[in-house]
C-alpha cells in the first residue's frame, strides 16, 4: 500500500506486520498461520473502522491526495477521442484548466476541468490547479461552443481556489469567474458537473453552474479552504481541522444542503486506489444524469437551472415593524 | 411558489425616510478623516455627502446614508424588510456575530432593498451596507438580491446594486458560496430579458461579491478610492511574497486595466445616475423626467 496518509498508519503498520510473518514463515517453513489469520481479521476490523466514519478532515487528505486521479486521468479512462483545445484567444492558455470535445459513449461532448498536477514539477506547471482568468476564459469559450453545437456539457472540478495574485487582479479573476457564473446559467444545453476532489471557492464554482452537480464521497466543497477559514476566524490557521469540521464541506453535507445532487461513491481509501474502477462509476452516472436530462427542451434546460441555484439558502423573517 | 405569491403575502413595506437615515447617522460634532488626518464638522461631511473637504476621501457609506444620496426625497419603498439570517449550519459564535452587526448597523440584514425614483426615474435598487457583518454575502442578502432582480424583471424597471462587500460570508459556507451562483443566475436572466442593470462598487468590495453580481452590471462604476478585487491584499501578499504598491485594487488600478467602465466621484454619482437612466428611458420619458 503506497501513499499512506498520516491517519491511515496504524492499518499501514498491521500490514507490514502481516507480511513480515508471512515472509518468515516461508523462510523459515513454521507455521504462522493462525497469528496471520488474527492479524488479517484485526486489519480487516480496522480497515472497517477507519474507513467507515471518515471525519472531514480526514476527507480533506484523500480529496488533496498526491495520487488522487486528476481530470485529464478521468477524461482518459471515460471519454473516447479527447481532442484537447487551448487558449482564451483573449491573453493565453492557462494549463492550470483543461478542456476539450470528446465523445461520451458515443455522443460527442465538451468536457472542462480544474487540472492539478502530478508532482511537483507538474504542479508547478498547472499551477497547482489554481486558474487565471484565462483559465475560465478558457473553459468559458469552450462551453460556449458546446451552447453553439448543441453538445452537453461535463466539468470536473478540482481546485484550491482561484489563483491570488497580481496579474490575476489586474486581467479580471473576480469578472473572469462572475462571467462564467452567468453564462453558464444562460447554456441551452444540458450541464453536468462533478467535484471530483477539490472544490474550493469561487474558482470551483465558475465551472460548477450545471443542471447536476455530482460529487465524490470523499470529495470537498468549501466557500473557503479551512486553512483560510481558521487564519480569519481564529487567526491561527492550525485549526484547520476544526474548521473543516464546523464548515460543512464533505459531500453527504453538500446533499444534505442541496448543493449537490448525488455522491457517487469511492473505492474504500479513496479513488487514488482504483481510478479505474473509479472512472467506471462515475461515466455510468454521468450516463444515467445525462439521459434524464435529455428529456428536457432547452428552456426546460435553463429554467431547471436556474431553479437548482435559486432554492439553495436558508433565511429567517424577523417581524418587520417590530425594529430589530 | 411563484415570485407573484411571495409579493402579495408581503406587503409590509416600510418606507425609509430621510428622517430616518439621520436618526441612524451616528453622532459625534467632529470627524477625523483616516486618510489625510484632518479634522472635519461632521455636520460639513455630511452635507458634502461624506467626502472629505480636505483630500476627497470618500467615507464609507451605510445603506440609509446612501438611500438618502442617492434616491429622489431620500426615498426607498423597501422589499423584504424582515427578512434576516438563519444560522443553518450552527456556526460557532455566528448568531452572536449578528446580533452585534444589527445594534452596529441599526439594520436586520447587510442589503437594503426596494424601489423608488432617481431624478423621477423609477428604479429597483439594492444597497450593501458594510457595517452590517462586513456587507458578506450570506443566505438572506442572496436571497434578497435575487427577489430585488426578479421584481426589475416583472415591472421591467432598471436595477442598481451599490455594492461594498468583505465577500462570502464564511459562517455559511456552502450556501454562501452559492449566493453567488443564485445572483449570477438572476441577473443572466434579466439580462436576457433587455434589463439595465447598473453596478456601482464603493470601499472595499471583494471576493464573493466582486466575482458575481457586482462586475456583471452593463455599466459597472465605482467611487474614487474604492479598494476592489477577488482575492485580499495581504493574502496575495502572502502568496507572492512581495509588498504590493498602494495603487494596487483601487478604482483607479481597475479602470487603468479595463475592469470598469468610469470612476464617478460622489458629488457626481445622483447626476451621473440619472443621465444614464435616460439615455436607457422609452422614447417618451427621455428628458421628460430630467432635471426634475
Amino acid at each position: 500500500m503506497a501513499g499512506e496518509l498520516p491517519f491511515e498508519q496504524p492499518l499501514a503498520e498491521l500490514q507490514a506486520k502481516i507480511e513480515e510473518l508471512r515472509k518468515f514463515s516461508a523462510e523459515k517453513g513454521i507455521d504462522f498461520s493462525e497469528e496471520i489469520a488474527r492479524l488479517e481479521e484485526r486489519h480487516a476490523r480496522l480497515q472497517e473502522e477507519l474507513y467507515r466514519n471518515l471525519t472531514a478532515p480526514q476527507k480533506m487528505q484523500i480529496a488533496r491526495h498526491q495520487q488522487r486521479p486528476t481530470t485529464l486521468d478521468y477524461i482518459g479512462m471515460i471519454f473516447d477521442d479527447f481532442i484537447e483545445l487551448h487558449g482564451d484567444r483573449l491573453f493565453g492558455d492557462d494549463p492550470a484548466v483543461v478542456g476539450g470535445v470528446a465523445r461520451l459513449d458515443g455522443m460527442p461532448v465538451t468536457v472542462v476541468g480544474h487540472q492539478k498536477g502530478k508532482d511537483t514539477k507538474d504542479n508547478i506547471l498547472r499551477n497547482f490547479g489554481m486558474p487565471h482568468p484565462e483559465g475560465f476564459r478558457k473553459a468559458l469559450r469552450l462551453m460556449r461552443q458546446a451552447d453553439k453545437f448543441r453538445r452537453p456539457i461535463i466539468s470536473f472540478i478540482d481546485t484550491p481556489g482561484a489563483y491570488p495574485g497580481n496579474a490575476a487582479e489586474e486581467r479580471g479573476q473576480s469578472e473572469a469567474i462572475a462571467r462564467n457564473l452567468a453564462e453558464m446559467a444562460g447554456f441551452r444545453v444540458p450541464i453536468v458537473c462533478v467535484v471530483i476532489g477539490e472544490g474550493g471557492s469561487g474558482g470551483a464554482l465558475a465551472l460548477g453552474v450545471g443542471n447536476r452537480v455530482l460529487m465524490l464521497e470523499n470529495a470537498i466543497y468549501s466557500v473557503i479552504s479551512p486553512n483560510g477559514a481558521a487564519s480569519i476566524l481564529w487567526k491561527d490557521a492550525s485549526l484547520a481541522d476544526r474548521a473543516a469540521e464546523v464548515m460543512k464541506i464533505t459531500a453527504e453535507d453538500m446533499l444534505q444542503l442541496g448543493v449537490v445532487e448525488e455522491v457517487i461513491p469511492e473505492t474504500r481509501g479513496g479513488a487514488h486506489r482504483d481510478p479505474a474502477y473509479q472512472a467506471g462509476l462515475i461515466k455510468e452516472a454521468l450516463l444515467r444524469h445525462l439521459r434524464e436530462l435529455s428529456a428536457l427542451s432547452e428552456e426546460q434546460l435553463v429554467e431547471d437551472r436556474y431553479r437548482k441555484f435559486r432554492k439553495i439558502g436558508v433565511f429567517s423573517f424577523a417581524d418587520p415593524d417590530n425594529g430589530t | 411558489m411563484s415570485i407573484k405569491d411571495i409579493f402579495q403575502k408581503k406587503r409590509r413595506y416600510a418606507t425609509i425616510t430621510s428622517e430616518k437615515a439621520k436618526r441612524d447617522i451616528p453622532g459625534g460634532l467632529m470627524t477625523k478623516c483616516p486618510k489625510c488626518g484632518t479634522i472635519l464638522v461632521t455636520k460639513e461631511l455630511e452635507k458634502n455627502q461624506k467626502v472629505c473637504m480636505s483630500c476627497g476621501y470618500h467615507f464609507r457609506l451605510g445603506a440609509l446614508e446612501r438611500i438618502q444620496y442617492t434616491m429622489d426625497e431620500g426615498r426607498l419603498l423597501e422589499y423584504d424588510a424582515g427578512m434576516i439570517s438563519a444560522d443553518p449550519l450552527d456556526f460557532p459564535g455566528y448568531k452572536e456575530k449578528l446580533a452585534r452587526s444589527a445594534e452596529a448597523s441599526g439594520l436586520k440584514e447587510a442589503i437594503v432593498t426596494g424601489e423608488g425614483t432617481i431624478g423621477g426615474y423609477p428604479a429597483v435598487v439594492g444597497v450593501i451596507s458594510f457595517d452590517f457583518f462586513q456587507g458578506t454575502l450570506g443566505s438572506a442578502v442572496g436571497e434578497k438580491i435575487a427577489r430585488a432582480v426578479e421584481k426589475a424583471m416583472e415591472k421591467r424597471w432598471p436595477l442598481i446594486i451599490f455594492s461594498t462587500s468583505g465577500g462570502a460570508r464564511m459562517q455559511e459556507s456552502i450556501l454562501s458560496l452559492m449566493q453567488m451562483a443564485k445572483t449570477s443566475a438572476a441577473i443572466k436572466k434579466f439580462d436576457a430579458q433587455g434589463g439595465l442593470f447598473i453596478s456601482v462598487i464603493s470601499d472595499p468590495t471583494y471576493g464573493g461579491v466582486s466575482a458575481s453580481f457586482a462586475m456583471l452590471g452593463d455599466y459597472v462604476i465605482a467611487e474614487p478610492g474604492a479598494a476592489f478585487g477577488f482575492a485580499g491584499r495581504i493574502v496575495i501578499e502572502q502568496t507572492i511574497r512581495q509588498k504590493l504598491p498602494d495603487f494596487f485594487q483601487t478604482a483607479e488600478f481597475n479602470l487603468k486595466h479595463g475592469q470598469l467602465d468610469r470612476v464617478v466621484h460622489r458629488k457626481d454619482l445622483r447626476p451621473f445616475l440619472i443621465k444614464l437612466l435616460g439615455m436607457h428611458a422609452a422614447p417618451a420619458e427621455r428628458g421628460a423626467a430630467h432635471g426634475r
